[in-house]
C-alpha cells in the first residue's frame, strides 16, 4: 500500500500540499478528484518521485520512498499526454523498460507480445507513436507503464487529451484492465462523473488538502461538507440549505415541511424534467421524471409544493475523517 | 500580383547579393579548366591551409556541440537567476566584430600576460598558435547549435525523459535514450551551422594567428594571402573549394533530414 504521511510542498510562494495525510490499500483503484490547481497532480508526482515534498515521508509497500530517486520506487506513471518516444515503434516504447534491465531478448519480446494483445494494440507493434490515435496512444503508454511489472500505477489526467467517446471506451477499459492486473492503481482526475465511474475510493482534494476520502457512495450519499456536496454532483439550495436536484419531492397539495414555489419554467432532459421555480423570489431547481412531471401538469406560473425527499442518511453531514 | 512582385524583390536580392559573386567565382576558378584549379590547391602552402582549417574547425565543433548542448539544456529547463543575462551573453558572439574578440584574446592570453605567460612557461603557446586560432573560432561558432537546439528541447518538453526514468532509466540513459534521438537533427543543424562559421573564419583567426605562412594560415587566410600577392588562380581556386564545403554540408543536411512532420 501507499501512505502518505504530514506531506507538504511549496512552489515559490504557492502552497501545492499542506500536510496532506492518506494511506491507498494495496490493490485498489483510487481516484484523486478535484479542481485544478487543488495539489493532486503534485502528490502524485511525489508519490512517482518526480517531486520531492518539502516535508513529510512517502511509503510505499511498506518501504520509506520519500528520498529514492523514481528509478528505483518500481512505479509506472502515465503522463496526460501520452509522454511516447516518437522516434521508437510502439513494440519498441513498451520493450523500453525490460531494454534498461537488461532481460533476455526472448523475454523481451514474449512480455512485449502479450502486453500489446492486454491493450488490444497487437497489429500495432511496428507503427511509431505518430501513427497512432490518441487513445491508442495512451493505451500504448499504459502497457509501456505496466511492462517492468510496477508496486503501483500512476496516471496523471490519463484522458484528459481525449475526446469524450474515447473518454467514456477507456474509462471502461481502465477498469476491466485493473481487475485483470489487479496492480494498485491511483489516476488523477478533475472530472467527478470518471472517478465515481471507474475507482473504488476517492481521494477529494482542494487547496492543498484532502477534503474527503472514501467510496464513491460515500462522498455521494454522506458528503463531508457543502464543497464536497457540490463537487460531486448538482446542487440547490432550499432554504438556506444544500440539496441534490433530485432529492426534491413536487406535489400538488402542501404537505409536512413543503414550501409553495412558482414554477417558471420546464426543460424536457430525455427521461428527467428539470423544472425552474421560485421559493419566496429565491431561484430553486429540481429533477424530477417526466411521468412524475406530466401527473403535475406543471406548466409556468403554476404554484407547486417543495419538500426534500427524507432519508436521514443523505442529510447526516459528519467532520473530516 | 503581389506574391510575384515578392518573389521578383526576394530572387535580385539575392541575385545580387550571392547568386553573382559566388557564381562569378566559379566562373573564374574554372576559366583555365581543372588542371590549374588542382595544381593550385595542391601546393604545399594550400594543402597546409586545408590542415591548418580542419585542426582548428574540428576541435571548435565538438567543444561547440558539448557546450551547446549543456547551455542549451541549461536555458531550457531550469530557473535560476541570471538566465536571461548567460541567454543574451550565448549571443554576443554574433554582435561582437571579430578582431575585437581576437584582440581581447591576445589581452587574456598573449606571452605576456599572467595566463599567457604561465601557458607559455608550460611549454603551450596560445597566441600566433593554434590553440588560440581554436579559441577564435570557438568563440565566433559559440551561439550556433545552442540556438540550433534550444527550440526543439523546448518543444519536446522533459515528460519523455521522465517517463523514461519512471521505467528505471538513469538519467543520463534517459537523456541519451530518450532526448538525444530526438534532438539529432536539430544537433547535426547546428553542429553543421557552426562547421561553416569556423571554416569561414576571418577575422578573429587573422589577428590570434599572426598569419604565418605555412604555420598558422587557414584557408581564409590563404584565399586573402594568394589574392594581395597576385597569385588570383590559387585565391579563385581555394575560395571555391571554402564555398564548395559550405554547400555540400547545407545540401547533405537538409536532404538527410526527415521532411517536417513526417514523424
Amino acid at each position: 500500500m501507499i501512505r502518505v504521511s504530514n506531506v507538504s510542498k511549496n512552489f515559490a510562494d504557492f502552497a501545492a500540499l499542506t500536510d496532506v495525510c492518506l494511506d491507498i490499500p494495496a490493490g485498489s483503484l483510487t481516484a484523486l478528484l478535484g479542481p485544478s490547481g487543488g495539489g493532486k497532480s503534485t502528490l502524485l508526482r511525489i508519490i512517482a518521485g518526480l517531486e520531492v515534498p518539502d516535508t513529510g515521508t512517502v511509503d510505499i509497500g511498506g518501504q520509506d520512498c520519500t528520498h529514492l530517486p523514481p528509478q528505483r520506487r518500481n512505479v509506472g506513471f502515465v503522463f496526460q499526454h501520452y509522454a511516447a518516444f516518437k522516434h521508437m515503434t510502439v513494440a519498441s516504447n513498451v520493450a523500453f523498460g525490460l531494454k534498461i534491465r537488461k532481460r533476455p531478448r526472448a523475454e523481451i519480446k514474449q512480455r512485449v507480445t502479450e502486453l500489446l494483445e492486454l491493450v488490444h494494440l497487437e497489429q500495432f507493434g511496428d507503427r511509431y507513436p505518430a501513427q497512432l490515435s490518441g487513445g491508442q496512444r495512451q493505451r500504448m503508454a499504459l502497457a509501456r507503464a505496466l511492462a517492468v511489472q510496477p508496486q503501483v500505477l500512476l496516471l496523471d489526467e490519463p484522458f484528459g487529451a481525449l475526446d469524450a467517446q474515447v473518454r467514456k471506451e477507456l474509462r471502461a477499459w481502465l477498469r476491466r484492465l485493473h481487475d485483470e492486473v489487479h496492480v494498485t492503481t491511483v489516476f488523477v482526475t478533475h472530472d467527478q462523473e470518471e472517478a465515481m465511474e471507474v475507482a473504488d475510493s476517492i481521494v477529494l482534494m482542494a487547496d492543498g488538502q484532502v477534503r474527503q476520502v472514501g467510496t464513491p457512495d460515500d462522498l455521494y450519499e454522506r458528503p463531508a461538507s457543502d464543497f464536497v456536496m457540490s463537487f460531486l454532483g448538482p446542487v440547490t439550495t432550499l432554504a438556506g440549505e444544500l440539496v441534490r436536484p433530485h432529492d426534491l419531492v413536487l406535489t400538488a397539495e402542501p404537505a409536512d415541511g413543503s414550501v409553495p414555489a412558482v414554477v417558471e419554467r420546464v426543460v424536457r432532459l430525455g427521461f428527467e424534467v428539470r423544472v425552474d421555480a421560485r421559493v419566496n423570489g429565491t431561484p430553486i431547481w429540481a429533477q424530477v421524471t417526466r411521468y412524475r412531471a406530466q401527473l403535475l401538469g406543471l406548466r409556468p406560473g403554476d404554484t407547486v409544493y417543495v419538500r426534500v425527499l427524507e432519508d436521514p442518511a443523505r442529510r447526516a453531514k459528519e467532520p473530516v475523517g | 500580383m503581389a506574391k510575384v512582385a515578392l518573389r521578383v524583390v526576394a530572387l535580385t536580392y539575392l541575385l545580387f547579393l550571392l547568386v553573382l559573386p559566388v557564381g562569378l567565382i566559379c566562373a573564374r576558378t574554372f576559366s583555365n579548366g581543372v588542371g590549374p584549379v588542382v595544381a593550385a590547391l595542391t601546393t604545399p602552402s594550400a594543402r597546409h591551409a586545408f590542415q591548418v582549417t580542419i585542426e582548428t574547425a574540428i576541435p571548435a565543433v565538438l567543444a561547440n556541440t558539448v557546450f551547446g548542448v549543456g547551455v542549451a539544456v541549461l536555458l531550457v529547463r531550469h530557473r535560476f537567476v541570471g538566465r536571461r543575462a548567460l541567454s543574451a551573453l550565448v549571443d554576443l558572439p554574433v554582435a561582437v566584430s571579430p578582431v575585437v574578440v581576437g584582440l581581447g584574446l591576445i589581452l587574456v592570453y598573449g606571452r605576456f600576460t599572467p595566463i599567457g605567460g604561465w601557458f607559455a612557461a608550460h611549454g603551450i603557446d596560445i597566441i600566433f598558435s593554434i590553440p588560440g586560432m581554436i579559441l577564435a573560432t570557438i568563440f565566433v561558432s559559440l551561439p550556433l547549435v545552442v540556438r540550433a537546439i534550444a527550440p526543439v528541447l523546448e518543444e519536446i518538453g522533459i515528460e519523455q525523459e521522465q517517463a523514461a526514468w519512471t521505467l528505471g532509466a538513469s538519467a543520463r540513459q534517459g537523456f541519451g535514450r530518450v532526448t538525444v534521438p530526438a534532438i539529432k537533427w536539430a544537433l547535426a543543424y547546428g553542429m553543421v551551422l557552426a562547421l561553416a562559421r569556423t571554416l569561414g573564419e576571418y577575422g578573429a583567426v587573422a589577428v590570434v594567428s599572426g598569419n604565418l605562412v605555412d604555420q598558422t594560415q587557414t584557408l581564409t587566410l590563404f584565399v586573402q594571402d594568394r589574392f594581395e600577392n597576385f597569385d588570383q588562380q590559387s585565391a579563385y581556386a581555394a575560395s571555391f573549394a571554402l564555398a564548395a564545403i559550405a554547400v555540400v554540408c547545407l545540401l547533405a543536411i537538409s536532404l538527410l533530414r526527415p521532411k517536417e512532420g513526417s514523424r
